[in-house]
């Protein structure tokens, strides 16, 4: 179904890549600013990690579930047996680090619409664009660049192919 | 039998029918050899066929569907007499049966005087306020949710016929702008769930395509019955999308493009989800 995401990411990265060369976060960003400036590199990748503290995968799980942050399972089956009801509306993330190096699973989280304009998927580390975001939410990203990369670490932990993928 | 026993009747009965011959693969094209009877017509599905059996059944029995509460509510509304005029609906317009059947049908209409549409709930304070010399009654009041519950009934089985030609052309535009803009801290577009996903899972709901024959509905989640408007609140929320207020002009303009999106399937209105 989602063939755009699973199949061709890096033919429609190189497209955009074309286009956009290099395409930024937020530029600028002060200290205290709720969002890291990322940089997207050939329009597939955010090489760089958002912060000095390495991600720490226990908790990127804990993110992924928690359905105020990441509720990956809303959309995505994920090897979390105890959560009940994952959703199906994006592609099963089994296997997913055999797929995609760190510096692609960043962008896929910070922000999909770089790779598929018409993606349902949230940015989850952006705020630029945004359109009547509900009050109390203005201006803040969903994960923060720490999370963010605490979900990359635990991402890059599924390296189960046996299962559904 | 009336038009509007028959239509129910007719409802009914199909409805069985589907339950009855799911899984002997007659005529159907979605991809399931299930005959979705009436709540299916051409590529439009109800939120019926979407809904596990039980809802079905709540929705299809008179008896059980919590919704008819708000019905008798809304046939009181019809016969009592009220504001200044001292009258009630029926004095001017007569049998419910008669004088209301079909209409809900229509509805968004555009409304010459106020140079804008009108939904039904919009209709009925309309009336109040300028035939009744009544005031207007509150959105989600349970008195303006029996009586368009009541007034939608009496088109029930009927297929969704509202024009978007002529005057009402740039309320529809303006209406499916809404819908096909990404909005909310979770930046998705009523789209991305109804029309690109619609039947895959997210989470524990299956995603319908967001048709708005059913309205009010009668929801399990809110233990009341609710109006269209209600419904686009909490998907404007539920993505953290700044939500507008209840008969606001946007939500009306959106209430035409969607129910534009239903043309064509019957109103079923009181329908029960979720
Ligand atoms: C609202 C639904 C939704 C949510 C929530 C969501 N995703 Fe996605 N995701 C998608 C869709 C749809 C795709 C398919 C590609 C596309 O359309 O962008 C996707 C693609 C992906 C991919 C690429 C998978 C592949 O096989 O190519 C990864 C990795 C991913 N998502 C991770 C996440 C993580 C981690 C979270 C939570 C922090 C998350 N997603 C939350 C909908 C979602
Ligand atoms: C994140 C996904 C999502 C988005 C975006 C979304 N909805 Fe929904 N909507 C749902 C879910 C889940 C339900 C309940 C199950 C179903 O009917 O799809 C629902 C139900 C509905 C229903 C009730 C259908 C019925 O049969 O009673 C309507 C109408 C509706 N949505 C309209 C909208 C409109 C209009 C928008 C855009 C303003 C919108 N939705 C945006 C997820 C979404
Ligand atoms: C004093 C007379 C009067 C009373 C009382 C009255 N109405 Fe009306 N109603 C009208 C008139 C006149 C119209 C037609 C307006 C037009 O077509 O321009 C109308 C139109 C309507 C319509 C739309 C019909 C159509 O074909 O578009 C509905 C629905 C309706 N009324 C419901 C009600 C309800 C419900 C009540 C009681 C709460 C009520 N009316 C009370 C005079 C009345």
């Amino acid at each position: 179904m989602m063939s755009i995401g699973r199949t061709t990411p890096r033919i429609i990265s190189a497209g955009l890549a074309l286009g956009l060369g290099l395409l930024s976060g937020t530029p600028g960003a002060l200290a205290g600013d709720p969002v890291t400036p990322f940089t997207i590199v050939d329009g597939y990748t955010v090489p760089d990690s958002l912060t000095e503290t390495p991600g720490d995968p226990e908790r990127g799980r804990k993110w992924v579930i928690n359905r105020k942050l990441g509720n990956c399972l809303s959309c995505h089956e994920m090897p979390i047996p105890e959560e009940q009801f994952h959703g199906q509306t994006g592609p099963a993330l089994y296997g997913v680090a055999d797929v995609y190096d760190e510096g692609e699973l960043r962008l896929r989280l910070v922000d999909p619409k770089a790779l598929n304009p018409y993606s349902m998927m949230p940015s989850f580390h952006k705020v630029d664009g945004l359109h009547r975001v509900l009050s109390g939410f203005e201006g803040k990203p969903i994960l923060s660049a720490q999370q963010v990369e605490d979900v990359i670490a635990y991402l890059m932990t599924l390296r189960d192919t046996s299962k559904r993928r | 039998m009336t038009t509007k026993a028959l239509a129910r009747g007719a409802l009914g009965l199909l409805a069985a029918g589907a339950v009855l011959t799911a899984g002997a693969a007659i005529g159907s094209d979605d991809g399931t050899r299930i005959h979705w009877g009436p709540y299916k017509v051409g590529d439009k599905r109800s939120g019926y066929t979407y809904a596990g059996a039980q809802t079905r059944a709540m929705q299809d029995d008179d008896f059980q569907n919590p919704a008819f509460l708000w019905l008798e509510r809304g046939a009181d509304i019809w016969e009592t007499a009220a504001g200044e005029a001292g009258k009630a609906c029926a004095d001017c317009h007569g049998e419910a049966e008669e004088a209301l059947a079909g209409v809900a049908t229509r509805y968004p209409i555009h409304d010459e005087a106020r140079g804008k549409l009108m939904n039904i709930e919009q209709r009925i304070n309309w009336c109040r306020e300028e035939q009744m010399g009544a005031a207007p009654f509150k959105w989600e009041s349970e008195d303006l949710l029996g009586i368009t519950a009541f007034v939608k009934n009496q088109s029930k089985g009927m297929p969704v016929a509202v024009s978007i030609d002529g005057p009402a052309r740039p309320f529809w535009e303006q209406g499916k702008a809404f819908y096909e803009q990404r909005r909310g801290q979770l930046d998705m577009a009523c789209t991305h769930c109804h029309v690109d996903h619609a039947g895959t899972m997210i989470r524990a709901e299956t995603l319908s395509q967001g048709q708005v024959n059913g309205f009010p509905t009668y929801r399990l989640k809110w233990q009341t019955l609710g109006s269209l408007h209600r419904r686009f609140r909490g998907c404007n929320k539920n993505i953290r999308a700044e939500p507008y207020a209840y008969g606001s002009d946007e939500y009306v303009n959106l209430e035409l493009y969607t129910t534009w999106r239903s043309n064509g399937l019957p109103i079923e209105t009181p329908s029960v989800r979720k």
